[in-house]
């Protein structure tokens, strides 16, 4: 009893959270639940009633015994036309539930399919495996790439335009809406309608090859001022350190390894291999959504990445004590 | 009982002469001409001794039998990948498997299980079962029947060597590109998937021509077209099916994605104008036919049983084949909604919702006309019963599952996830997994003389249907949940800890049940209660025979006149006599109704089905290292061809029978 109230617990808790499909941040994944739950009532009371039509025949009239030679009869023929009966009836019903789905999937299918004329247009680009994330804006100099964080405004739909640099992804934020996969040689979209502020996650959902497992995005939905705030503060360039350790770790950053793969707006260092990391210290994680973005973590990561995300493509990196801590006060200040 | 000869099928020819055939009957029935017969044919049909006759051998039920035998282990070994898996998912940030393991046990995982377990099996128990159930001595073409299990045996080993040396597919069963293509998966794991795929379509296609052949050209005399079990139907359906399924991934796997690998194509490279889609389209217009190829069988083995044990006619036997065969038309236009997350049109999306939510009609039928006969008789639970209670529990629910899964909407979110993992367990297990462990236990007899152990059988059915709910059902949570398929590890902030670990407790009721299974099959193979002919008191001709039946099948052809020969007519039943017992003759009858039409020699046992089978192993797995490997493989496949053609013509000889209005001894 104790096991199966812990299981009802979990599966009632499992209603929520920010990574959850049945609990829905928008209008769209709203309308996708009420499909769900709709479809789910009328499943469950099929499935008891066949399963309780195949007991009941199994069991009511069942020979208990080998010996027990039931004739082999045939059912007169008066039975037959009420099986007869039975069954067009049972079909006909099928196809009728069959149609009320289809009709209510197409009106759901076709409020989902509704297009704004105007919206906030992001760019997502997949890569392995990580996300490249470009907030587009009708003035190119105010074009703003960033990486690994999703953020958009509450109360409006915002075009998502998918692109992958490499092999196929899916960019899925179940609270939100469904997903859609980034191919190679295809450029496709989604809206994002959130109307609830808060931090959800989006995973990639298309198997990528080693660290598909690793490879999430938080989605960060502001109210419409916060959005605007976040916008202008994230396409400032990178801050000029002031202290004289993060000063030593910009040097480590420009000369090492670090600025051949990554790039900071506003400073000479344009990889365009890794995330760009010109607000690294402001996000709430790293590796792609994998550890909590803390000092430790930041330090661990960049020593030895492969022992955290075997595969990843960022090397390991030798770097002295100094050294290290230095970069990493340095990181620290790119808020 | 009325005469049943005049229910014989309308005859003009003059081939036979129904009226004649009870006549015939009593001359044939002195018992020590029988004896001798019997002896005849089995020194006749019987395989050279020793291990030569072992290579050789073309009796369909030996190689039918290691077929199953072979699919069986092949179970065993993706259960054992699923419960590594298992065993790392069961917690979250678990490092029993890195990344990389990791890939290449779930790939293996899903390629064993759909291309050398589920496919495999289905079609070796037509290949075992549809002769003897449509009274022939024996298969439409015995060698290449050999050749086919051959084939597949090789693509066995070869999936199994790579695995032991690290070089085992981690792209997915499905292998997309590009993650599958030469750019993202160098090395040579990907071409073991794409030739492996080679092998088992060549032994599928071999057995499905087989099954189309031997139920079409060799029933039993008064066998018509609407006579056919509904076990064969599947399998006749199932082989159609196959037919034009396979040549899709043969196109996509060996012509497309391993030229693209091995000789720099670019069917499926974007910067060269390829296209990645293209392999989504071709892939699955053949892998969504695959569910109803491993699924159909499966029906097919449910409604003998549910007879059998409820003693009653099935109910709706038309409307069960026409489901059978709309069923197998539908396959082929569904492949899309594995597909609704890609920028396919929304229109076009549209159709394929309506075409999945259609094709629940006609599986709809069939358990409604089930239900219908086990409320008209009397059942029995035998363990076989209990399965099929299994289905319908299990079953149902995946199919349900999946008419939800047809809205683009719904499916967009669930896509990818545990959710549909849950759903194609439930249809996979539920559907064919759990049908064909009520097939074994109902034909085991037939195979081995012996009955299983009933006590231990409903341990087993019991176990296996609460390990299968507890194992796949929590999963559907955690893909609401937001858990994606195919990942090695997550963490534990995502709250999927508890459910993953009851999930692979499942799991290990599901290992108990299936140790059960093989303990018991072990034992009463050995020391088993003695079957008979027809221990349920089943109707099918395969019932007219001995347990295990005799290398020749059938003593005499049996001649049916109806649906349930042993419940219309009794044993024994009335039969032809004509085929020569000293040497291997098989009766070949038309299509539609299955009048006698003329005697076909039948092959003997030869060594160039196993020839030919190593070069296909020259041909397919050279081919990953050199494209060379190809020319040399089709030289040394024309010289094989040579010599299996020249044996083949020292003996083929066609014989019509019969002058003076009935079958006669040629003697």
């Amino acid at each position: 009893m104790g096991v199966a109230s812990s299981i009802m617990g979990s599966a009632l808790a499992s209603c929520s959270g920010p990574q959850n499909v049945l609990d829905p941040a928008g209008p769209p994944n709203r309308s996708i639940n009420h499909l769900f739950w709709a479809m789910l009532v009328v499943a469950a009371i099929i499935w008891a009633a066949v399963v309780v039509a195949a007991l009941w025949a199994a069991l009511s009239r069942r020979r208990r015994t080998r010996e027990d030679l039931e004739p082999i009869v045939d059912v007169p023929n008066e039975e037959q036309r009420r099986h007869v009966g039975i069954v067009t009836g049972l079909v006909g019903a099928t196809v009728v539930t069959l149609l009320i789905f289809l009709v209510y999937d197409f009106t759901v299918g076709r409020a989902l399919a509704e297009r704004p004329s105007r919206s906030l247009t992001i760019e997502v680009i997949g890569h392995q495996w990580w996300w490249e994330v470009h907030y587009i804006d009708p003035d190119p100099s105010k074009l703003l790439v960033d990486a690994n964080e999703l953020h958009i405004p509450a109360g409006e739909p915002v075009q998502v335009k998918l692109k992958s640099q490499d092999v196929i992804h899916s960019f899925w934020v179940p609270n939100i809406i469904g997903k859609r996969d980034l191919i190679p040689g295809y450029t496709s979209s989604l809206f994002l309608h959130a109307d609830k502020p808060g931090v959800y996650r989006a995973q990639c959902a298309e198997f990528c090859g080693l660290e598909h497992a690793k490879m999430a995005l938080p989605v960060i939905v502001h109210s419409r001022a916060d959005f605007a705030a976040w916008l202008a503060e994230a396409r400032s360039p990178a801050a000029e350190p002031n202290d004289s350790s993060a000063k030593e770790g910009k040097k480590v950053f420009l000369a090492g390894a670090c600025s051949s793969c990554h790039a900071l707006t506003g400073v000479e260092a344009y990889g365009t291999i890794g995330p760009n990391l010109t607000h690294i210290a402001s996000r709430r994680t790293i590796a792609a959504g994998t550890l909590p973005n803390t000092r430790g973590n930041l330090g661990g990561w960049i020593v030895d990445p492969q022992s955290i995300k075997p595969g990843a493509r960022m090397p390991s990196n030798q770097l002295a004590a100094k050294d290290l801590r230095n970069l990493i006060d340095y990181l620290e200040t790119l808020k | 009982m009325t005469n049943p000869a005049r229910r014989l099928p309308p005859n003009e020819s003059a081939v036979t002469d129904p009226g004649t055939l009870p006549d015939a009957t009593p001359q044939t029935l002195d018992e020590d001409l029988l004896i001798a017969e019997a002896r005849q044919l089995e020194i006749t049909w019987r395989d050279p001794a020793g291990l030569w006759g072992w290579l050789t051998t073309v009796d369909h039920k030996v190689i039918a039998r290691r077929y199953i035998i072979t699919a069986f282990l092949m179970f065993i070994a993706g259960g054992l990948e699923a419960g590594m898996m298992r065993l790392q998912l069961a917690r979250p940030e678990n490092t029993f498997l890195g990344p990389d393991r990791y890939n290449q046990i779930f790939t293996t995982h899903g390629t064993t299980m759909m291309f050398l377990f589920a496919v495999p099996i289905m079609t070796a128990m037509g290949l075992y079962f549809v002769p003897l159930m449509v009274g022939a001595r024996s298969i439409a073409f015995p060698r290449l029947n050999a050749f086919g299990y051959y084939t597949y045996l090789m693509g066995v080993v070869f999936m199994y060597v790579s695995l032991f040396i690290n070089m085992a597919p981690d792209a997915g069963w499905t292998s997309y590109v590009p993650l599958a293509g030469p750019e993202y998966s160098p090395g040579h794991r990907i071409d073991v998937w794409a030739q492996l795929v080679t092998f088992t379509e060549i032994a599928a296609l071999a057995a499905a021509v087989n099954i189309i052949v031997t139920t079409f050209k060799m029933r039993a005399p008064g066998m018509s077209l609407n006579r056919i079990p509904l076990f064969v139907w599947a399998q006749l359906v199932v082989a159609f099916m196959i037919v034009f399924a396979m040549p899709a991934v043969a196109i996509g796997s060996t012509l497309q994605l391993a030229s693209d690998r091995a000789i720099a194509t670019h069917w499926f490279n974007p910067a060269e104008g390829g296209d990645v889609l293209l392999w989504q389209h071709v892939f699955w217009f053949f892998g969504h036919p695959e569910v109803y190829i491993i699924f159909l069988p499966a029906l097919g083995f449910i409604t003998p049983i549910i007879e059998t044990f409820c003693r009653r006619r099935v109910f709706g036997y038309t409307a069960i084949v026409l489901s059978n065969i709309t069923t197998g038309f539908f396959a082929f236009g569904l492949w899309v909604h594995h597909m609704f997350a890609t920028p396919i049109p929304e229109l076009g999306q549209s159709l394929f919702t309506a075409a999945s939510m259609v094709i629940a009609i006609p599986t709809g039928v069939q358990i409604f006309c089930w239900l219908v006969t086990m409320f008209s008789g009397r059942p029995r639970l035998t363990t076989a019963m209990i399965f099929l209670l299994g289905f319908f529990i299990t079953f149902v629910n995946g199919g349900l599952t999946g008419v939800m899964l047809a809205s683009v909407g719904f499916d967009k979110q669930v896509h990818d996830t545990f959710f549909v993992v849950a759903h194609f367990h439930y249809v996979l297990l539920g559907g064919a997994v759990i049908p064909l462990f009520a097939a074994f236990y109902f034909w085991f007899p037939k195979v081995t003389g012996r009955l299983m152990n009933e006590t231990l059988g409903k341990w087993q059915a019991w176990l296996f249907i609460i390990g299968v709910n507890i194992t796949f059902f929590p999963m559907h949570i955690l893909g609401l949940n937001g858990m994606p398929r195919r990942i090695y590890t997550y963490l534990s902030e995502t709250g999927w800890g508890p459910l993953n670990a009851l999930v692979s407790a499942g799991a290990v009721v599901i290992v108990v049940s299936v140790a059960i299974f093989i303990v018991n099959a072990a034992m009463s193979w050995r020391g088993g209660a003695l079957a008979g002919a027809n221990p349920w008191d089943s109707y099918g001709l395969e019932w007219a025979t001995l347990s295990p039946a005799p290398n020749y099948n059938f003593l005499n052809t049996p001649v049916v006149l109806g649906r349930h020969p042993l419940w219309d007519t009794g044993s024994p039943l009335p039969v032809v006599t004509g085929l020569r017992s000293d040497r291997r003759e098989v009766l070949v009858t038309t299509t539609f109704d299955a009048q006698p039409d003329h005697k076909h020699k039948h092959p003997h046992a030869s060594i160039w089905p196993l020839v030919m089978a190593f070069v296909m192993v020259e041909l397919w797995i050279g081919s990953i290292f050199t494209p060379w490997a190809v020319l040399g493989g089709v030289g040394l496949t024309l010289l094989v061809m040579l010599g299996w053609g020249w044996e083949s013509s020292m003996e083929s000889d066609v014989e019509r029978v019969a002058t003076e209005g009935r079958i006669v001894e040629a003697a």
